[in-house]
């Protein structure tokens, strides 16, 4: 069974048409890397199966792990294993990471029927993830992303998906905002707690340069609310050469 | 004025109250007062928690000598109509801080009300009220500040915000600055705002429930108010009673 499994997924925001008709499946073990250009719905996806209000579903389905995704809430999406990693991380003045973290993880473990961590059980696991992607602990206790630079931002998602450890991470464009540095480190951080046989990551990115870090198993061109194209990891690269009107035709790529 | 009338809505301090209420327990016992000698420091609670459908009407007039200081920690939560009133005159060089919260929910009415003057020179008051109001609860502040024509070099500022939980709730927030002189500041902000939708989806996103991610918006948001108070257990009794008071929100909320 595959983990995830998106037919004829069609959309609208505010009333206009994203998604139309979109297939993709994913099975564990596998990473994949959805590219395409500006206005092409990649947003729209990972926010649809995120369940973002105002995010409408038209028609299609979505099965992650054998569950109806698009029945559940948000909240019931991320119990479920489901991780979104934001292009824009939301800043929360007056809640610190750490209570932040604790309280989802907590949530998830509640809905899953476990204790919660104790706090002192819960530093540690903050503690050891935060180190993995080379983020001050101190960071850690300051009001969630306020005052952080972008690249703070991207890794601090990185530490969110260490520390609740999903099945599924969709990471949309966690590369953006970040320097040849950081992106090496939140790569690395991707391959560490994702690349695992039962797990899977849906890489949504405008560029090639993070896929040099994180090796995709397959490459889809997204173009017009639609998957256009699929291959293996030189997709990446001739479209990174002769861009997407090229590779998917002009008509498409507008 | 005669203290023995009851009030009307016309009148400015009332405008917003719960008059019906102020009926049942009219006329009002004489303001407390608080004076603060010169170079004093005073540091002064209220924890207004009165029972369900309860009236309670406190008055305060303080008067803070030339260099006194005195602060005031208030948290606004109980009865019918809860409300507080400030009538404070400041001397030369003194200072009154406002530290204030006011949390209401089902048919509350709660209120702050302010009047200070600053009657000399180089004074300086603070007020900081967070008011966070869900179901038909009614939050009003009313602040006047007035600055005699002498009391050069005043400073004073006026932080009001408020949160509504439901679209059914109402903040009421009104300033009004009556300066005299020509060497001053006089800082105000008011702003009526909702919990942050893109927040709240952030938080589920990470598995919080929907009632926890209200919950820590709305403490962030009343967070620090009572950071000030000295006394340990105090600052506790404050910070647990606000945050009872916004999970009985948050739950009522929730079953509607």
């Amino acid at each position: 069974m595959s983990l995830l499994n998106i037919e004829n997924l069609s959309n609208t925001v505010a009333d206009k048409p994203i998604l139309k008709g979109l297939s993709l499946t994913l099975d564990a073990g596998e990473i994949h890397a959805i590219m395409g250009p500006n206005g092409a719905g990649k947003s729209t996806l990972a926010y649809t199966l995120g369940g973002r209000p105002g995010y409408e579903v038209t028609g299609g389905s979505v099965t992650f792990d054998g569950q109806d995704l698009l029945d559940m809430e948000p909240h019931e999406r991320a119990a479920a294993g489901l991780f979104l990693g934001f292009q824009y991380p939301v800043e929360i003045p007056g809640v610190s990471n750490l209570q932040f973290l604790r309280e989802s993880l907590n949530s998830q473990r509640k809905a899953k029927g476990l204790d919660p961590l104790s706090g002192g059980e819960f530093i540690r696991l903050a503690k050891e993830k935060a180190g993995l992607l080379g983020l001050d602990m101190e960071m850690l206790k300051r009001p969630v992303n306020v005052g952080f630079s972008g690249g703070e931002k991207k890794r601090n998602e990185m530490v969110q998906m260490g520390i609740l450890d999903p099945r599924l991470a969709i990471l949309d464009e966690t590369d953006s905002g970040l320097d040849i540095d950081a992106l090496r480190v939140v790569g690395e951080g991707i391959n560490t707690i994702m690349r695992k046989p039962d797990r899977a990551v849906l890489l949504i990115t405008h560029y090639q340069r993070l896929l040099d870090y994180v090796k995709p198993d397959f490459v889809h061109v997204l173009a017009g609310g639609r998957i256009v194209k699929s291959g293996g990891p030189d997709l990446a690269l001739e479209l990174e050469r002769e861009g997407y009107a090229e590779v998917v035709g002009a008509g498409v790529a507008a | 004025m005669n203290a023995l009338v009851l009030p009307t809505r016309r009148q400015e301090d009332w405008r917003y109250s719960d008059m019906e209420a102020v009926g049942g327990v009219w006329p009002l016992p004489a303001p407390a007062v608080i004076a603060v000698a010169a170079g004093e420091e005073a540091s002064h609670l209220l924890l207004q928690d009165a029972a369900e459908g309860a009236v309670a009407v406190h008055d305060y007039e303080i008067s803070v000598a030339a260099g006194g200081r005195c602060t005031f920690h208030l948290l606004n939560i109980g009865g019918r109509l809860g409300r507080v009133t400030f009538r404070v005159r400041l001397g030369r060089g003194a200072h009154f801080g406002l530290y204030g919260a006011t949390i209401g929910g089902g048919d509350q009415t709660l209120e702050i009300v302010t009047s200070v003057t600053h009657e000399e020179p180089e004074g300086t008051s603070e007020q900081i009220v967070r008011s966070i109001l869900g179901q038909k609860a009614v939050g009003n502040y009313l602040g006047r500040i007035e600055v005699a024509r002498d009391a050069q070099k005043t400073d004073a500022v006026q932080s009001i915000k408020a949160m509504l939980v439901d679209r059914t709730a109402t903040a009421n927030a009104k300033p009004e600055l009556e300066i005299y002189a020509d060497d001053v500041k006089c800082a105000h902000g008011c702003a009526v705002g909702e919990l942050d939708r893109q927040a709240l989806f952030y938080m589920a996103s990470r598995g919080m429930e929907p009632q926890a991610a209200r919950s820590l918006l709305l403490q962030a948001f009343v967070a620090g108010v009572f950071d000030d108070i000295a006394d340990e257990a105090e600052r506790a009794r404050f910070e647990d009673a606000a945050l009872a008071k916004l999970e009985a929100l948050v739950r009522q909320g929730d079953m509607e």
